[in-house]
């Protein structure tokens, strides 16, 4: 193949994979006029954010504008994160730093774990949710996220955790330092960038889940972004402005994450701390 | 930057017990620091997984007996027996594996082809490419398909426009009709699976893509370069050399790719617009019709996530198998 094949390819692959992220965006900057005269106009020729303001402003239920359902997924989101976070650290801590005897049976099993189909789960869940009297709480979902986002999250920290040279850790034991201070002084900072990438892992499980808010919320004003997405744009998809504004608000927060994810991966942790 | 020390009793030089002492009496340590996690992993992963085959074997019909303020009668298999001689079931069955293959198959060869691609491409062009195909996989399900729906839309829709801008007597002759606004691509389930596969393909080619570049990159460049001076065309070298060297890598992929093709959920009730559209019903957005549509069937829900489980329980055993091969943990 010749060279300009192959870049035309490229190209083409781009367009494709790239196109509805552009359409979605530029749609939610076009006058209605615009939008409903149809047409492949791929960008606005008057940029508006009349749909930002209807949807941000304007009431959805009497009281309840989008900036609440924002606000709750925010909440679930930040919650799950924080408690994922902290619950996957102390594991890959205890999986990658001691040897003990079912570490190996743990392992198997946090993989095996995420296999599981979580669709398959939401009737009983639900029924444990009805049960621990959580249903139409939010705190029903950051407890299911944090259990959802939990087997991959140890799985991906404990890389980072074994990248920290135990020699650090020696060398602040032999100085004196406790087994508390050396988690917290030696072992939190080298891990810190480990901990951001799970922590986005977790947020993006958290931010774009649908089914089990669909199935644990009934009060309209703790619905989260998605549900309240389905709910409102579902049914008679006529309002495709603010739809796709909308879409995008919900969109651009887990795209930027996934791009300082796909960095954070590359850079070399605690290279260079410890010489030769 | 190793961790030889841990194992390294031959160090005299070092001064050992201090750093010993560390290590020793650790003990219950590990499990400590495990506890949370597993406490997590069992009460929200693993009971309800054994919770779900509970309630398959009961006739639960109403949220106080899911809230275990009435009784639960029991069933035994009769929801089994019930599901297996539905013709409902088998159509969806049907629908639900014929579309698995076809996706994973589809995205298999769009990723590997855009995968290989990306291996061929310059620097610059390689790294934009690689940018905006990760921009696809980034798209949440809910919005990408959102987005998939509004283009597909019956009025104002980007693919009604494109249709009705055929020349009408092309379009007559291709498909019998001129005039496209108001057609609804999601009503026929054959047009309704195609976007739906089209929406996950979409989403799922820039993995395959990403992990296959990831392998061609650890491939030795001499032997491809060799296979290049003997002769071998591109195809010839693909499965001569590539495709036998990267097999744990495409097999690993194939699975993963079958167990989220086979529980598709997002995009299909986004597609539908909720759960009415019963003749391209599969087992996920069945499972949950049955079980949360008016009236509720809990026992009969949890036998078709059963059945889902069950299906890729398999598929997982074949992965795990294979990744245990392939990785020391």
């Amino acid at each position: 193949m010749r060279r300009s094949t192959v870049n035309l390819l490229g190209l083409l692959v781009a367009a494709f994979a790239v196109f509805p992220v552009v359409w979605m965006v530029a749609t939610s900057f076009k006058s209605t006029p615009e939008i409903f005269s149809g047409g492949p106009v791929p960008f606005p020729r008057h940029p508006t954010l009349v749909h930002y303001r209807t949807i941000l402003t304007g009431d959805l239920i009497p009281g309840v504008t989008f900036v609440d359902f924002f606000r709750n997924s925010v909440l679930v989101a930040f919650a799950t994160v924080v408690i994922s976070g902290l619950i996957a650290l102390l594991a890959a801590t205890a999986v990658a730093r001691f040897k003990f005897r079912f570490r190996t049976s743990i392992l198997v099993m946090l993989l095996v774990v995420q296999m599981i189909p979580l669709e398959a789960l939401v009737i009983p869940l639900f029924l444990m949710i009805q049960r621990l009297g959580l249903y139409d709480t939010l705190a029903s979902l950051v407890l299911t996220y944090v259990g959802f986002s939990l087997p991959f999250a140890v799985w991906m920290l404990r890389g980072f955790v074994a990248a920290v040279p135990v020699e650090l850790e020696e060398a602040a034991a032999i100085d004196g330092a406790s087994r508390a201070q050396i988690f917290r002084r030696i072992l939190l900072p080298l891990v810190a960038p480990g901990l951001a990438a799970t922590s986005i892992f977790s947020f993006i499980v958290a931010w774009n889940e649908l089914i089990f808010a669909l199935t644990f919320l009934n009060d309209q004003t703790r619905y989260t972004l998605p549900v309240a997405m389905t709910f409102f744009f579902g049914r008679d998809d006529t309002a495709w402005g603010p739809v796709m504004a909308a879409s995008t608000i919900l969109t651009i927060p887990v795209l930027i994450f996934f791009l300082v994810v796909q960095r954070r991966m590359v850079s070399g942790l605690a290279a260079g701390a410890i010489k030769g | 930057m190793t961790t030889s020390t841990r194992v390294a009793p031959d160090a005299p030089a070092r001064p050992a017990p201090p750093a010993r002492s560390f290590r020793r009496g650790a003990g219950r340590v590990p499990y400590l620091l495990l506890l949370p996690c597993l406490v997590v992993i069992a009460a929200l992963l693993l009971w309800p997984l054994g919770q779900v085959v509970v309630m398959s074997l009961y006739d639960l019909d109403s949220v106080r007996q899911v809230r275990g303020q009435r009784p639960w009668p029991f069933a035994g298999l009769a929801n089994y027996r019930e599901i297996l001689t539905d013709p409902f079931f088998h159509t969806v069955l049907r629908n639900t594996v014929l579309f698995a293959v076809a996706n994973v198959v589809l995205t298999m060869v769009l990723g590997t082809l855009v995968g290989l691609l990306l291996h061929r491409l310059g620097r610059r062009m390689a790294s934009f490419v690689g940018g905006c195909v990760l921009l696809a996989w980034a798209t949440p399900a809910l919005t990408g398909t959102i987005t998939w729906k509004w283009i597909f839309d019956d009025t104002n829709g980007l693919v009604t426009w494109l249709f009705n801008a055929l020349p009408d007597g092309l379009s007559s002759a291709l498909f019998g009709r001129s005039d496209w606004t108001g057609y609804g691509w999601f009503n026929a389930p054959l047009s309704f699976f195609s976007i739906l596969t089209l929406v996950i393909v979409w989403h799922s080619f820039p993995f395959i893509a990403v992990s296959v570049l990831a392998g061609l990159k650890s491939l030795p460049g001499e032997l491809l370069e060799a296979a290049r001076v003997d002769g071998a065309g591109p195809w010839r070298s693909f499965w001569s050399i590539t495709f036998p060297l990267l097999r744990p890598v495409f097999g690993i992929l194939v699975v993963l790719s079958t167990i989220w093709d086979f529980k598709v959920f997002t995009q299909q009730y986004v597609l539908a617009g909720g759960t009415q559209d019963r003749p391209t019903f599969m087992l996920s957005i069945y499972s949950y019709a049955t079980a949360f549509s008016p009236p509720p069937k809990y026992g009969l829900g949890a036998t078709i996530a059963v059945v889902l489980t069950a299906i890729l329980l398999i598929v997982t055993g074949v992965y795990v198998r294979s990744l245990l091969k392939q990785e020391e943990l």
